[in-house]
C-alpha cells in the first residue's frame, strides 16, 4: 500500500539524514519502525507526510509511493486529503481548544460534514474518557487522555494509514497497554493501516506483522515480526536479553563487533 | 452619597464605551493578525486611515453613494491586504521577528505617503447619513455617529466571536494559532488560513477607516487610531479576542474621564497619553494583559 523507495532526504540543503531507506507497509497490517534515538524514524514518517517541506528538508531521491500516487511533492494537507494522518511524538494536542474542538479539527479535510458529529461521537465510545472532559481545554487532560485524543484527532480525518510516533513515549505501562490494544483494535476493526515508529522494540513487535530497524538513516534489518523477536541481535540490541550461559566478557567484544558491523 | 457631578460622569462613561468599542474593531485585526501569524503588524492605524481615504475618494471622485463607497473601501482592503501577505510577509516567514516589524512599519509610512499623494493632504469627509442632532437617551447627550460606530462595532465583534467560536473555519483559525505544524499535519492548508487572517484584518481596517473617518475626517491624523490599539492590546492581553473588545472598553473610558476631569485641571491632552501610563503599569503588574494566554503547563 505505501512503499518507500531508496529515499534520501536532507536538511538545509546540507544535512544528510536518510541514505537510502526502503520499506513497504502493507494494507492492513502494522508495520513497526524500530531504533535508537536519532537513527531516522521521526524524519522518515515526515518524509511520507509532506512534514518536511515545514523544516526546510526534502526528499532529494527516490520516491514515496501510496496506492500507486506519489506523494513526495505533496504538500501536507494534500497527503492527508489522500488518507494518510501523522501523529507526533510527545502528544501534541491543541491546548487551548477543547477536546471536543481538537476532535472537529481532526476532520478538517473531510468533505462528508454532516456526519463529522457521529465521528466523534464514535470516538468518545472508543474512549470513554475523553467523553467526559468533551468541554475542558485538552492542555489539561493527563497524559494518557492526551495521548488517546491525538488517535482520536488523527481517525477523525477518516485516514486509510495513520503514522503514529512513539505512543507509549512517557506513558505508565498500563496505559501504554491500553493504547496499544486500541491500535490492535483500530487494525483489526477497521482494517486500518499503521506504520508504528518505537523505541520499545518488545511492545511493537507483539502487535506489528512486519518490522524494519534503523540506524544512522539506513534500514539494516527487515522480516516478520516474530522472526525479529527471534533475532538474536535485536533481542540484545534492543529487547535487552542476553543469550543464556554466555560470559560477560566475551559477549561485550562480539557485541561492539556486531554492533559496529551494522552501523558501518 | 458623594457630591460628585453624576450626570457628567455618566455621560463621559457612555462616551468612552461607545469610542471604545470602535477602538476594539480596530484592535482586533492587530489580534487576528498576531495570533494567526504571529506577526505584529505596525501598520494597523495606516490600513485605517487607508481605507478611509478609500471611501472617501469613491464619494467624492467618483461620486457614489455611501453605501457603495463603503463597500468598495471593505473590498478594496481585502484585495491590499491579500496581496500584502502575498507579496512582503510570505517570503519574511520564518525570519526574525523584527524583519517582520520593520516591513510592517515602514509599509505605514508608505501608505501615508502614497493616500496624501492620491487624495491630497486635505481633510476629507465621508458623509455617512446619520444625523447631527444629539440623542438624548435619559440623562445622556450622545452624538449620533458614535451610536452608530459603537454599533456597527459591537455587531461586527459579536458575529466574528461566534464565527471564531463555532464553526468549522473558527476552530480550524484556533488550531492554527495554537500550533502551526500540528495543524498542517491535521490536513489544515496553514497558508491559507494566514490569507484568510489578513483578508479579515482587511475588512475590520475598512470598517474602522469608514467609521471613524465619518467621525474624524479623513486624513493623515487618522492614522493615530492606530496608536491607541497599544494600550489597548496590552491590556487585554495580546492574543485574546475578547481582551481586545475589554481593552477597547477600558481605554475608551479611560480617556473619556482623564478628558473630562484632567484636561480642564492642566490645560488639556492628558487623554492622549494617559492610556500610554496605564499599558506601562500594566505590563509591569500582569505583562499577559487580563485575558492574555498564558502557557498551559501541567506538572
Amino acid at each position: 500500500m505505501l512503499a518507500l523507495n531508496n529515499i534520501e532526504v536532507v536538511y538545509d540543503n546540507a544535512i544528510l539524514v536518510l541514505r537510502g531507506v526502503s520499506l513497504a507497509a502493507k494494507a492492513g497490517q502494522i508495520t513497526a519502525l524500530l531504533g535508537a534515538n536519532g537513527a531516522g524514524k521521526t524524519t522518515t514518517l515526515k518524509a511520507i507526510s509532506g512534514l518536511l517541506h515545514s523544516e526546510r528538508g526534502e526528499v532529494t531521491k527516490g520516491s514515496v509511493e501510496f496506492a500507486g500516487e506519489r506523494l513526495d511533492r505533496l504538500p501536507p494537507h494534500q497527503v492527508v486529503e489522500r488518507g494518510i494522518v501523522q501523529v507526533f511524538e510527545g502528544r501534541r494536542v491543541f491546548a487551548n481548544l477543547t477536546v471536543a474542538e481538537n476532535l472537529t479539527a481532526g476532520a478538517h479535510t473531510r468533505r462528508d460534514r454532516g456526519t463529522v458529529k457521529d465521528s466523534i461521537d464514535r470516538i468518545f465510545e472508543m474512549f470513554p474518557a475523553l467523553a467526559e472532559r468533551h468541554n475542558q481545554a485538552a492542555g489539561y487532560l493527563s497524559g494518557g487522555e492526551q495521548q488517546m485524543l491525538v488517535i482520536g484527532r488523527a481517525l477523525m480525518s477518516n485516514p486509510k494509514m495513520v503514522l503514529l510516533d512513539e505512543p507509549s513515549l512517557g506513558l505508565a505501562p498500563q496505559l501504554i497497554e491500553e493504547i496499544f490494544a486500541v491500535i490492535r483494535r483500530l487494525k483489526e476493526e477497521r482494517h486500518l493501516t499503521v506504520l508504528l515508529v518505537e523505541q520499545n522494540a518488545t511492545l511493537a513487535l507483539t502487535i506489528a506483522d512486519h518490522g524494519y530497524v534503523m540506524e544512522n538513516g539506513r534500514i539494516v534489518l527487515e522480516g516478520p515480526a516474530a522472526a525479529l523477536q527471534q533475532n538474536s541481535d535485536i533481542k540484545e540490541f534492543y529487547l535487552g536479553l542476553n543469550e543464556a550461559g554466555a560470559r560477560k566478557s566475551y559477549r561485550e567484544v562480539k557485541h561492539y563487533r556486531r554492533r559496529k558491523r551494522w552501523l558501518g | 452619597m458623594l457630591d460628585l457631578p453624576w450626570r457628567f460622569i455618566a455621560i463621559l462613561l457612555a462616551n468612552g464605551l461607545l469610542v471604545g468599542s470602535m477602538y476594539a474593531l480596530v484592535a482586533l485585526g492587530f489580534v487576528l493578525i498576531y495570533k494567526a501569524t504571529d506577526a505584529i503588524n505596525f501598520a494597523q492605524g495606516e490600513f485605517v486611515m487607508f481605507a478611509g481615504f478609500l471611501a472617501a475618494g469613491a464619494t467624492h471622485l467618483a461620486g457614489f453613494p455611501w453605501w457603495i463607497s463603503a463597500l468598495l473601501a471593505v473590498l478594496g482592503m481585502v484585495v491590499f491586504a491579500f496581496g500584502l501577505e502575498r507579496v512582503v510577509l510570505r517570503p519574511l516567514l520564518g525570519r526574525p521577528i523584527i524583519a517582520v516589524i520593520m516591513a510592517t512599519l515602514g509599509l505605514g509610512f508608505v501608505l501615508r505617503g502614497v493616500a496624501t499623494l492620491a487624495f491630497g493632504g486635505g481633510t476629507q469627509t465621508i458623509p455617512l447619513p446619520v444625523g447631527d442632532e444629539p440623542v438624548l437617551l435619559g440623562p445622556l447627550i450622545l452624538p449620533p455617529i458614535q451610536l452608530v460606530g459603537a454599533g456597527v462595532s459591537l455587531a461586527f465583534l459579536c458575529g466574528f466571536g461566534w464565527f471564531f467560536l463555532k464553526s468549522r473555519i473558527g476552530v480550524a483559525m484556533r488550531a492554527v494559532a495554537d500550533s502551526q505544524q500540528v495543524a498542517m499535519a491535521m490536513g489544515i492548508n496553514v497558508r491559507r488560513y494566514f490569507a484568510l487572517a489578513w483578508a479579515l484584518a482587511g475588512v475590520v481596517s475598512a470598517l474602522g477607516g469608514v467609521l471613524w473617518g465619518a467621525m474624524l475626517g479623513v486624513d493623515n491624523q487618522l492614522a493615530l487610531v492606530g496608536l491607541k490599539v497599544f494600550p489597548v492590546m496590552i491590556l487585554g492581553g495580546l492574543d485574546s479576542i475578547l481582551g481586545a473588545v475589554v481593552g477597547g472598553l477600558i481605554v475608551g473610558v479611560v480617556e473619556s474621564l482623564s478628558a473630562g476631569f484632567l484636561d480642564p485641571l492642566v490645560g488639556g491632552g492628558t487623554k492622549d497619553f494617559i492610556p500610554y501610563l496605564l499599558m506601562i503599569a500594566v505590563l509591569m503588574v500582569r505583562p499577559e494583559g487580563i485575558f492574555g494566554r498564558r502557557r498551559i503547563e501541567r506538572v
